[in-house]
């Protein structure tokens, strides 16, 4: 289960995710293709979310989570001893399912990821905010209020100011978590254009419930269930001619 | 099964019951309400009818009298306000950085759930139990009472109550919000600092002023620890005067001066304490409007 033609951005390897007890993720073997969208799909509960929070290591704010196996990032052992965790959550950025705006101005929740690693001028700053903003296709709503809180705008707003928080520190990877789940239509088209804008320059890995939504953003799906990665291909063939069953049923409708 | 409709009027005897008691528990929490106002009520209508008259400005400008002189507060209103503020300024760091602890790092171990445990001993214990042990440590031990030793006693009926509100406070702020701060490559100090306090800030103060209102009318704690002073002392390191316990030994006495002016400062403890609680209410309803 693996592109071959594709340069390999994150790998997982023989890889296995333990809540407390819980047997949560079984031997994964993937490798997230470079500069391409990729969406994880399967029933609530198959471990997609979970895998994507082993990518930059989130399950380690809790004690009992813990994984076995390797998870390469550029080839590069994430757990190993010369990464440091906040660089690697520097460099895999994420967006999760609700909208998570800190408490403080529009402006402020940009810079604060910023302000941790960069020592930017006043102008610089300003550039930076405005960039990410822009690219996260907010700014127009919000270029006249950049000094109240973020609390303030609406849900679909919020979720984009997230985006824009992520993209403002320049990562090479996106994580989102289910970032639509929580809007409406009109959001969720705007955060779709915006992955097709982002996979530009980013690697976007995106978990989804929707399977339209991975149909229409994605460039390879993986479909996940009980923890194991049943089937990764490129989109098309998965939403086309799967090689599984089990694939086809829950695509088809037939089962989830 | 025959598929009659279900009588659905006022003679339905299931619906009747669930009104009857629905009712019957509505006024006995009216009732209770109406009990402890009344209290409430009668309470500052006492403090007012009789302090009132005796809250004069010689209270704010004159020292404690000697029996059947005419006299003032002041003494015991700026050794108060000292022991209070120390009080405050060791409690305060302590208890946030406890509370901290506890709500973030405090997962996993036995240290945090028997810190937990112990602070809520704290929290209920008779502040006398806290005199007399500030007694034994801070007082029998240099052979003298001071300011310190009663700023030392009710630091530590702050230090809980700052520790349970911090924790509980910190504990509401969502963990997504950390896990976002997180996922930007944030230490976990920062996000603590940053964004946690940032969400808890206006629980945690109300927390803070609400331990200053307990403080500030304790008398138990200071008996054995500040003692008393008749004159104008600022010195830490002597005995102090302090409203409460200038209140306990006037109300006590004799002399109808001297409880003139108890009836004064406990007026004056309890319109500060009415202050504190205001102020405590009014920023946390502006944080909810906020967020």
């Amino acid at each position: 289960m693996s592109t071959q033609t594709l340069q390999a951005k994150i790998s997982a390897k023989n890889m296995n995710f333990y809540y407390g007890k819980f047997h949560a993720l079984k031997d994964i073997n993937i490798d997230i293709p470079a500069s391409q969208v990729t969406a994880f799909i399967g029933p609530s509960g198959c471990g997609k979310s979970t895998l994507l929070r082993t990518f930059n290591r989130m399950y380690q704010l809790y004690p009992k989570q813990r994984v076995e196996g390797k998870i390469l990032l550029d080839g590069k052992d994430i757990h190993s001893a010369e990464q440091d965790l906040n660089l690697l959550r520097a460099k895999v950025g994420m967006v999760f399912q609700k909208p998570t705006p800190f408490p403080m101005s529009i402006y402020d929740n940009v810079a604060f990821g910023v302000k941790l690693y960069e020592n930017l001028s006043k102008s610089e700053m300003n550039d930076r905010v405005e960039w990410a903003l822009q690219k996260a296709a907010i700014w127009n709503e919000v270029k006249d209020k950049l000094h109240q809180s973020g609390s303030g705008l609406s849900g679909g707003q919020q979720q984009r100011l997230c985006i824009a928080r992520g993209v403002a520190v320049k990562p090479n990877v996106l994580l989102l978590d289910e970032p639509c789940s929580a809007l409406d239509p009109i959001s969720t088209a705007r955060i779709e254009d915006l992955i097709h804008e982002l996979k530009k320059e980013y690697t976007i890995v995106i978990v989804t419930h929707n399977m339209q939504q991975a149909a229409r953003v994605s460039d390879y799906t993986a479909y996940m269930y009980l923890g194991e990665l049943m089937e990764f291909d490129q989109t098309n063939t998965i939403f086309t001619r799967p090689s599984r069953k089990e694939t086809e049923d829950y695509i088809t409708g037939k089962f989830g | 099964m025959k598929s009659e409709t279900v009588m659905k009027g006022l003679d339905n005897k299931r619906y009747m019951r669930r009104k009857f008691v629905n009712g019957l528990t509505l006024s006995l929490s009216v009732g209770t309400v109406i009990f402890a106002l009344t209290f409430l009520v009668w309470i500052l209508w006492t403090l007012f009818s009789q302090g009132l008259s005796h809250l004069t400005l010689d209270v704010f400008t004159k020292m404690t009298p000697p029996p059947g002189s005419s006299g003032g507060l002041l003494n015991a209103i700026v050794g108060s306000l000292y022991m209070v503020f120390f009080a405050t300024v060791i409690g305060t760091p302590v208890g946030i950085l406890a509370g901290t602890y506890l709500s973030e790092y405090g997962k996993s171990g036995w240290l945090a759930p028997t810190t937990r445990f112990i602070n809520d001993i704290l929290l209920s214990a008779p502040s006398i139990v806290i005199g007399l042990f500030v007694y034994e440590v801070a007082v029998h031990s240099v052979n003298h009472f001071s300011g310190w030793a009663g700023s030392f006693a009710l630091s530590l009926l702050v230090i809980p109550v700052v520790v349970r509100t911090t924790e509980n406070m910190m504990s509401l702020v969502p963990s997504t919000l950390r896990e976002a701060a997180a996922a930007l490559g944030a230490p976990y100090w920062k996000v603590i600092v940053n964004v946690v306090y940032k969400s808890a800030r206006t629980g945690i103060l109300t927390g803070l002023l609400l331990a200053v209102a307990r403080i500030s009318g304790e008398t138990a704690p200071l008996l054995f620890t500040a003692l008393n002073n008749q004159f104008w002392s600022t010195d830490m390191n002597q005995p102090i005067s302090s409203l409460a316990v200038v209140i306990f030994q006037f109300a006590m006495s004799p002399y109808e001066d001297w409880q003139h002016l108890a009836w004064a400062g406990a007026l004056l403890i309890t319109l500060f304490v009415l202050g504190l609680n205001i102020l405590a209410r009014t920023v946390f309803r502006q944080n909810q409007s906020h967020s």
